[in-house]
């Protein structure tokens, strides 16, 4: 059997039996961490989908974690309570301004196109940052949040912590999937050389921009959920060093494999939890901890775990 | 079945074709020789439609296809090789056919169902494999074939496009003796089928496989006919054919 689907199942399993066992040990407080570390883990999942698999190397993409969480915000303080409504807003204006700024960005390639995708982030973020009636820099707290027709299911004393584990599980199993299919073999033709790929007859443009629309609207949809989770939204969620930290997931986990993503947003989110809370500097262990990571380990952790023979590419 | 007529192309000052018309009829193999930076690789560009040309049309099967993108003229039936050999390397050998499959055999917008998996392209996949000699290889990772393997590899890509015509842009190259009677062979066999214009510096190959030949130097072409002919124009032989092997 596949090697990297049992360590994916195995994660899977832990993150499902957690609510059950930190309690045991007295260790709730844990839960919090557990979902900051899934919803990074959503959004580098959707981020490896073009980077990984499609080559396109954004640093923009978490301004569509942004511009999904002021979607679901506004469409709260204008009274929309449905879960389902403000995940449909969510993917409107996330697709919307994915297909528009992804048929721009990829004109180019490469380093122009990290640099078309950084300033397109930027403009988001500065968009956000002066949304004046929704708190602008400062951010916004808000009072009333999501129902799923009038349960609380879909909030932190609820379910919410499954919700985000089932979402997780979706974008994890649904982007590899998608990498596997006839659509992706496409996308990781162009990666592997586009004039190749375009002189077997594909007219690559078009598979890059969908794959970039479907990466943006796992990545909203992981804003949706942060609001849900935090009950407040501030533009810095979108700001490009946040990118940064889901290309740096993307990369430290390994590019375009099972379960690369998903490792290194977990391995960012509780070493720099482990650091700091040991050390005040932690920041000086972790960047050359990053550095030998990339050096040593140059298919990132899922190498690690994986060996090269059973590979989940 | 490929009609082009008076292509014009230049880069700056430098023209690097000069009113270029040829043809090539439907079983026939067109060979074009000339000397290094002759413009045959531009041509064969303008062709399949990567470089655009200034002027003159593109036509396959009485059908312009001048405006058309490099994708398009591939759907319609202009398939082509690289000189600089072009695969997809950290593809399998049999993905890297297959993928060239999946574009003439059904949508490719589909998201769920593993390609890998789907019988019905790796058969006709590993068939041409099979046709070209590398049959035995479909397991490989692409990075790793030789060089002379990779050139069949990228011949086997073209095939699987199910072209009306085929473009192939020094196929010989770099490749060793055996190798190359191979594939003279194959191509062969394959010009009974498939009208092919054929760029190629290996004279052992243009005499073998060639129909009409045209010389090309500076961008312009300045002797054509059967390759006997050729061999007998005094113009030819001062441009191309002495100072070769011939
Ligand atoms: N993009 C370009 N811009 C400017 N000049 C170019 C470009 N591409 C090719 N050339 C020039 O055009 C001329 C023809 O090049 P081309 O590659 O078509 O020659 P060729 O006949 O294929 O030569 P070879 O036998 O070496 O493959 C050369 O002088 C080359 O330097
Ligand atoms: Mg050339």
């Amino acid at each position: 059997m596949d090697r990297s689907l049992v360590i994916g199942a195995l994660i899977f399993a832990c993150l499902l039996a957690m609510p059950v066992l930190l309690p045991l040990v007295g260790a709730e407080y844990l839960t919090g961490l557990l979902i900051k570390a899934m919803l990074l883990a959503i959004a580098a999942i959707s981020l490896d989908l073009i980077i990984g698999h499609g080559g396109m190397v954004s640093l923009g993409h978490a301004a569509f974690i942004g511009v999904g969480a002021y979607a679901a915000a506004i469409g709260l303080e204008s009274g929309i309570e449905n879960i389902l409504v403000l995940l449909l807003l969510t993917l409107v204006v996330t697709g919307g301004i994915a297909l528009i700024t992804g048929a721009l960005a990829l004109r180019t390639t490469g380093v122009y196109f990290l640099m078309i995708t950084l300033a397109f982030g930027q403009m988001i973020y500065f968009t956000l940052t002066s949304l004046a009636a929704y708190g602008g820099d400062d951010g916004l707290t808000l009072w009333s949040l999501a129902t799923f027709f009038g349960s609380d299911i879909v909030q932190n004393r609820g379910g919410l912590y499954f919700v985000i584990l089932a979402v997780l599980f979706l974008s994890w199993f649904g982007v590899y999937r998608i990498s596997q299919s006839r659509f992706g073999r496409v996308l990781r033709a162009a990666r592997d050389n586009p004039q190749r790929a375009e002189v077997m007859g594909y007219p690559i443009a078009r598979y890059q921009l969908i794959a970039y629309v479907i990466a943006a609207l796992i990545a909203g949809i992981s804003g949706l959920l942060l609001v849900q989770h935090a009950e407040f939204v501030s533009p810095s969620i979108a700001a490009w060093q946040r990118s940064g930290d889901l290309i740096v997931a993307v990369v430290l986990g390994g590019l375009g494999t099972r379960n690369g993503a998903l490792l290194g947003a977990f391995f960012i989110v509780i070493v720099e939890e482990l650091l700091s809370s040991v050390i005040h500097e932690w920041r000086l262990i972790y960047g050359p901890l990053l550095v030998l990571l990339v050096l040593y380990a140059k298919g990132g952790l899922n190498d690690l775990l994986t060996p090269a023979a059973q590979k989940g590419r | 079945m490929l009609e082009i007529e008076n292509l014009h192309k230049s880069f700056g000052a430098l023209t690097v074709s000069h009113d270029i018309s040829l043809s090539v009829g439907a079983g026939q193999c067109h060979a074009v020789i000339g000397p290094n930076g002759a413009g045959k690789t531009t041509l064969i560009h303008q062709i399949s439609g990567v470089l655009r040309q200034d002027k003159g049309r593109v036509a396959l099967d009485g059908k312009d296809v001048s405006a058309l993108s490099v994708w398009e003229r591939v759907q319609a039936g202009l398939g082509r090789t690289f000189q600089i050999t072009s695969v997809l390397p950290s593809f399998s050998v049999l993905e890297n056919v297959a993928t060239a499959v999946q574009a003439k055999n059904g949508s490719s917008l589909r998201f769920l169902a593993a390609a890998a998996r789907e019988a019905a392209l790796n058969d006709i996949a590993q068939d041409i494999l099979t046709r070209v000699g590398l049959g035995a290889r479909s397991g490989q990772q692409a990075a790793d074939l030789s060089h002379g393997e990779l050139r069949l590899l990228e011949l086997a890509i073209a095939l699987a496009g199910e072209p009306k015509c085929l473009l192939l842009d020094e196929p010989m190259a770099g490749l060793g003796r055996t190798e190359s009677v191979a594939l003279i062979d194959l191509l062969r066999t394959l010009r009974e089928e498939l009208p092919m214009l054929l760029v190629e510096h290996d004279m052992d190959a243009v005499f073998q496989l060639a129909d009409d030949l045209s010389v090309l130097v500076d961008g312009q072409i300045v002797a054509r006919g059967t390759p006997d002919e050729v061999r007998q124009n005094p113009k030819a032989r001062a441009a191309y054919l002495g100072e070769g092997s011939g």
